[in-house]
């Protein structure tokens, strides 16, 4: 079986940067894939060229939905890419503060609504009927995200562990068959983020959806991933399974200097 | 104090500031969208009153009921206008998307006097008058002169549009799409709304409500000239501010201050400084309350 995500030879490059320099990234169904490396190695660039962000520079980015066939994303706008089944959160939090819980997440359900602007402008019977069910499956995303107590709430007054369950649940409405994480531990006490590794191997074995996550907390990264990239100055250094990735010298050397020689 | 001179003063500004406010909504929710003081704005109202007034000439000879041409003539020139909100967008604004601000507004004034002129051109420069088509109520008849049928239309029509825009910024997808486009622009969009569309759903928006504004004010004035757009897109312009850019209460709100405070202004004091009052209360009310009456302001990270 193809993989679900195939990005080959990605390179990324602002004027004489070199952001993302050549990245071979490839997911599996069902997998849950770290990608780690230190500060300013282009992680999130990486992010952002999946999700259409940015336009790469040279390279290829080709999804496969499950049940459909393999089809290149690369140029794509961030919207269509959201609608081909693509989700992502970012690593400072970035709900719509002035709207509420439920609306943030029936955003994020809108793209797989049918009906057009004539319908939301007039409400005819189906677009009323839809945005009935769409109020629904919302609720129920929240319900299971553990965030039904909130719904009425406006996002910016939430616990900052909710933000980001919230970010994650708005996510996940869009229905995405890849779930992209930019670092959902951060700022989380030790209790928030043993729950937030709880969830993910939930989203992943309830939903069926697969996951890239950027983190820097080893622990979660650790105990919940599958695979592991390693990035460093925009180059893939090091890829495989957690032990043989923490065990690997040139990962050792990104994270501690090159003095380390214990 | 005479009682009736003052409520004649009070509903002529409540008609202005409906006006203004028709006007205004579409600056501001423009700013709000895409942060972008249109300016152009203007000439989209005055394109809707000469639409109308086109139509009516086309339609008076036909002999048909006057209220009838009206309607129809409002309808041709909100939908005219509409169509020409989204082209300017297309060709003036769209390509300036991820430019410098300063340079979209440059290419909004230009816009602006490019529309002025092609009007002027097309047109005349001389006042055209603009028949009187909404009949007098009969009910009216007693009240001796306070208020007469187009200010009550103004003002009905003007809190309709009010309703009908909370009702549908708050309840429904495009709505909730342009909330969520106006927060993060970016973050909308890659959860799936496709932002050319809600940007030029604002715009006919916009257009349409300014439009309007231009179609029963000029059947209230009675007259017309290419130049019209100019001063009411900076009166509205001006309510925008005072009422907190980019809010939408907030630009009601300061036109129907800005009404008022015009309308007293003259009314008490003198007609000479009609203008200097608008200013006047924007500059006090700014110097108090820097991002207007209901405008949020920014907080700094600490």
């Amino acid at each position: 079986m193809a993989a679900i995500l195939d990005a080959s030879q990605v390179t990324m490059d602002f004027g004489g940067l070199r952001a993302v320099n050549n990245a071979d990234v490839h997911i599996d169904q069902g997998e849950i894939v770290a990608l780690i490396g230190p500060n300013g190695a282009g992680k999130t660039t990486f992010f952002n060229v999946i999700t259409g962000v940015y336009k790469p520079t040279t390279g290829d980015v080709r999804i496969t939905a499950p049940g459909k066939e393999t089809e290149s994303i690369t140029g794509l706008k961030p919207n269509k890419i959201t609608e081909k089944g693509l989700a992502r959160t970012f690593q400072n939090i970035r709900l719509f503060q002035n709207m509420t819980v439920l609306e943030n997440v029936m955003i994020g359900r809108h793209c797989r609504m049918k009906a057009g602007i004539a319908g939301a402008v007039f409400r005819d019977r189906k677009t009323r009927e839809e945005e009935e069910q769409v109020v629904a499956d919302s609720y129920a995303i929240l319900k299971k995200i553990g965030l039904e107590t909130f719904v009425n709430e406006l996002a910016k007054n939430l616990p900052y562990g909710a933000q980001r369950r919230l970010e994650i649940a708005r996510a996940m409405a869009t229905e995405p068959f890849l779930l992209l994480l930019d670092e959902p531990a951060a700022g989380m006490n030790p209790h928030e983020t043993r729950e937030l590794d709880e969830m993910i191997l939930k989203i992943r074995a309830t939903e069926k959806i697969s996951i890239l996550l950027i983190e820097h907390d080893m622990s979660l990264v650790m105990s919940i991933s599958d695979r592991i990239y390693v990035m460093d100055y925009g180059l893939l250094i090091a890829e495989g399974q957690p032990k043989e990735v923490r065990a690997n010298p040139a990962v050792i050397k990104a994270y501690l200097g090159e003095e380390f020689n214990a | 104090m005479d009682l009736d001179y003052f409520f004649q003063l009070f509903l002529g500004g409540m008609t202005r500031g409906s006006i203004y406010a028709l006007i205004a909504l579409g600056y501001t929710m423009v700013y709000g969208i895409i942060k972008l003081i249109n300016f152009a704005h203007g000439e989209i109202y005055m394109i809707g009153a000469f639409t109308a007034l086109i139509i009516v000439g086309a339609l008076g000879m036909t002999g048909l009921n006057p209220v009838l041409i009206f309607l129809i003539a409002g309808v041709i020139a909100v939908l005219t206008s509409a169509g020409y909100g989204v082209t300017i967008e297309r060709i003036a604004y769209k390509p300036l998307r991820n430019a410098p601000r300063l340079s979209a507004l440059i290419s909004a004034i230009g816009m602006s006097l490019f529309l002025q002129n092609y009007v002027l051109l097309a047109q005349t420069s001389n006042f055209l008058p603009f028949p009187t088509l909404i009949p007098e109520f009969k009910f009216l008849a007693n009240a001796g002169g306070i208020i007469s049928s187009t200010q009550i239309i103004i003002l009905a029509t003007t809190a309709l549009v009010m309703v009908v825009l909370t009702l549908l910024i708050k309840f429904t997808r495009i709505g909730k799409a342009m909330r969520a486009t106006s927060q993060d622009r970016q973050m909308a969009q890659l959860v799936g709304i496709g932002i050319n569309k809600v940007i030029a759903f604002t715009f006919v928006i916009g257009s349409f409500t300014a439009a309007l504004g231009g179609v029963l004010i000029c059947s209230h004035i009675g007259q017309i000239n290419f130049y019209i757009g100019f001063i009411a897109g900076i009166k509205a312009f001006v309510a925008a501010v005072l009422g907190g850019i980019g809010s939408i209460p907030g630009a009601v709100l300061g036109s129907f201050v800005l009404g008022l405070t015009e309308s007293f202004g003259t009314g008490y004091i003198s007609s000479d400084y009609e203008d200097v009052f608008a200013f006047l209360f924007l500059v006090l009310i700014l110097t108090i309350r820097p991002s207007g009456i209901l405008g949020r302001e920014k907080k700094a990270k600490v």
